[in-house]
């Protein structure tokens, strides 16, 4: 239950005593709100203490009288937005002459109540202000939240997109240097360890694309009734080559049809991504066995290998941005250290589930959850 | 011949670098890790060490200092990061203050011209 401190300011004590009782046993919930918001509400006769009270207990929504015995309702006002306080203030007044709505909103007022209102005019204004709130509240949570992610995001994205540079740029200057003579054939190693790293990159820069897209929410995503089945034999069509090359045979073990709202693009991103790395952190001979059933409302996907495996510590970092496990046994294996959290991220949107088991040198185990009708 | 131990995972860069200083008439060993690199400080000790900051973790490079420094307190300590020109952070060891901690004798930006290179790396030979 999210808490919201109302504090009523007005001279008239019937009507702090009304909008008590009336918002005493009232909530107000969205669906984008993880708990339904409740009040506490606070009540000052006059402008004065309600400054004083403000101070001392800072309230997120205001209700604020304009006529008041004291100083006036616009002076509470300039206070609050001179010393730039964090508080919605809505004005409540009979006297909302024109005059004092130009100046109460360009003092920063975000509505105005008319009085005499009606329970029903106070809970519906209510209900526009709570979100406000919440909005702020959330924004704040973010801000402070996702700059420290955002800022290490960034440094280690920037080291991964230059160690290529730097290494293709390390080559070009020793074929410059001609430091094995004149013979272009004597570059061939370097220029292919160059190849490699341009490929690296691009689909370092091509996850990230992806990354942005899901994170920004921007990209039209295309929900439609589809067939998982025929999304997973494309997947395995596709990694085959990458499967024959790291000698490892990769099993589809279902055969009906499994029907899902989804984006068969999202969900094809889902099963490239746990199928490269099944076949990547494998080893010679090794299987990779994917299935999808279904089970009561939701879709269960299961991608298991008999790989390298992981340590328990590995497995907490894993989803992270950036993370890749790196030990002898993953030596000379590339990757952005982005596919996971991008599953992760997809998965999420779809309120879906994914967990990870692993031993090492016996093999993961990734399973996804995805309710069936959800989008 | 002094031995310069150098560690780095990055394959490409670790090529380079070895290309660099062998050129400079040194003979080079490779590690691709800090375990790597400890296991092998066990058995041998070389005349100066280049690390990379950024390997398994993002301070393997300074706790290897750390930890080759307890074992060879007089090996001097080269560590080789790109990391100041993309964080900001700068970890520069000029200070009495600074080496203490960070364990390391100098640091160097990995674009280090080969000339330049080779005179820090005399400097800390004192050839």
């Amino acid at each position: 239950m999210e808490l919201i401190k109302l504090l009523v300011v007005d001279d008239e004590p019937g009507i702090r005593s009304g909008v008590s009782r009336v918002l005493r046993d009232f909530s107000v919930s969205y669906p984008f709100m993880e708990e339904a918001c409740k009040f506490e509400i606070i009540e000052a006769p006059t402008g004065e203490d309600a400054i004083e009270i403000i101070n001392n207990n800072l309230p997120d929504i205001m209700l604020l009288d304009n006529k008041l015995p004291g100083i006036q309702g616009i002076e509470v006002l300039e206070y609050v937005s001179k010393n730039h306080l964090d508080i919605v203030v809505v004005m409540i007044t009979s006297y909302a002459s024109l005059e004092v709505a130009v100046k109460a909103t360009k003092n920063g007022a975000f509505d105005f109540i008319p009085k005499p209102f009606t329970p029903q005019e106070l809970r519906s204004s209510m209900e526009t202000i709570t979100k406000q709130v919440y909005f702020r509240r959330m924004t704040k949570k973010l801000n402070t939240a996702g700059k420290q992610i955002r800022f290490q995001f960034l440094s280690v994205l920037s080291h991964e997109l230059k160690a290529p540079l730097n290494a293709i740029e390390g080559y070009l200057k020793m074929i410059e240097e001609k430091q094995y003579g004149d013979n272009v054939v004597d570059y061939h190693e370097i220029v292919e360890r160059s190849l490699a790293r341009v490929k690296g990159m691009r689909s370092l820069i091509m996850d990230l694309l992806d990354l942005t897209k899901i994170e920004s929410g921007t990209s039209a995503r295309d929900i439609k009734e589809v067939n998982l089945m025929e999304i997973a034999q494309i997947s395995v069509d596709a990694m085959t080559p990458f499967a024959i090359q790291n000698d490892v045979n990769v099993y589809l073990n279902s055969h009906n049809e499994i029907k899902i709202k989804a984006d068969a693009r999202e969900i094809e991103i889902i099963f490239n991504n746990l199928i490269s790395n099944a076949i990547k952190y494998n080893k010679a001979g090794g299987r990779v066995d994917f299935a999808i059933k279904l089970k009561d409302d939701f879709v269960v996907i299961t991608i298991s290998d008999n790989g390298i495996g992981m340590s328990e510590d590995d497995m907490s970092r894993l989803f992270n941005e950036f993370v890749r496990i790196k030990n002898q046994k993953t030596k000379g294996i590339s990757g952005s250290g982005l596919g996971l959290s991008i599953v992760k991220k997809i998965v999420d949107t779809y309120e879906g589930d994914i967990t990870v088991t692993s031993a090492p040198d016996k093999g993961t185990t990734f399973i996804i959850t995805l309710p069936k009708n959800k989008n | 011949m002094k031995k310069v131990l150098i560690v780095d995972d990055d394959m490409d860069y670790l090529f380079q670098l070895k290309t660099k200083v062998e050129k400079l008439g040194f003979e080079v060993i490779t590690a691709d890790g800090q375990y790597e690199a400890e296991q092998m400080l066990e058995s041998f000790k070389p005349d100066l060490a280049i690390f990379d900051l950024m390997m398994e973790n993002e301070d393997s490079g300074f706790i290897l200092s750390y930890k080759m420094k307890r074992r060879y307190p007089d090996v001097p300590i080269i560590i080789a990061t790109a990391v100041t020109a993309e964080t900001g952070m700068s970890f520069a060891v000029h200070s009495e203050e600074e080496r203490k901690w960070i364990k390391a004798d100098l640091y160097m930006d990995k674009g280090i011209r080969a000339d330049q290179l080779h005179r820090e790396i005399n400097k800390l030979l004192k050839i």
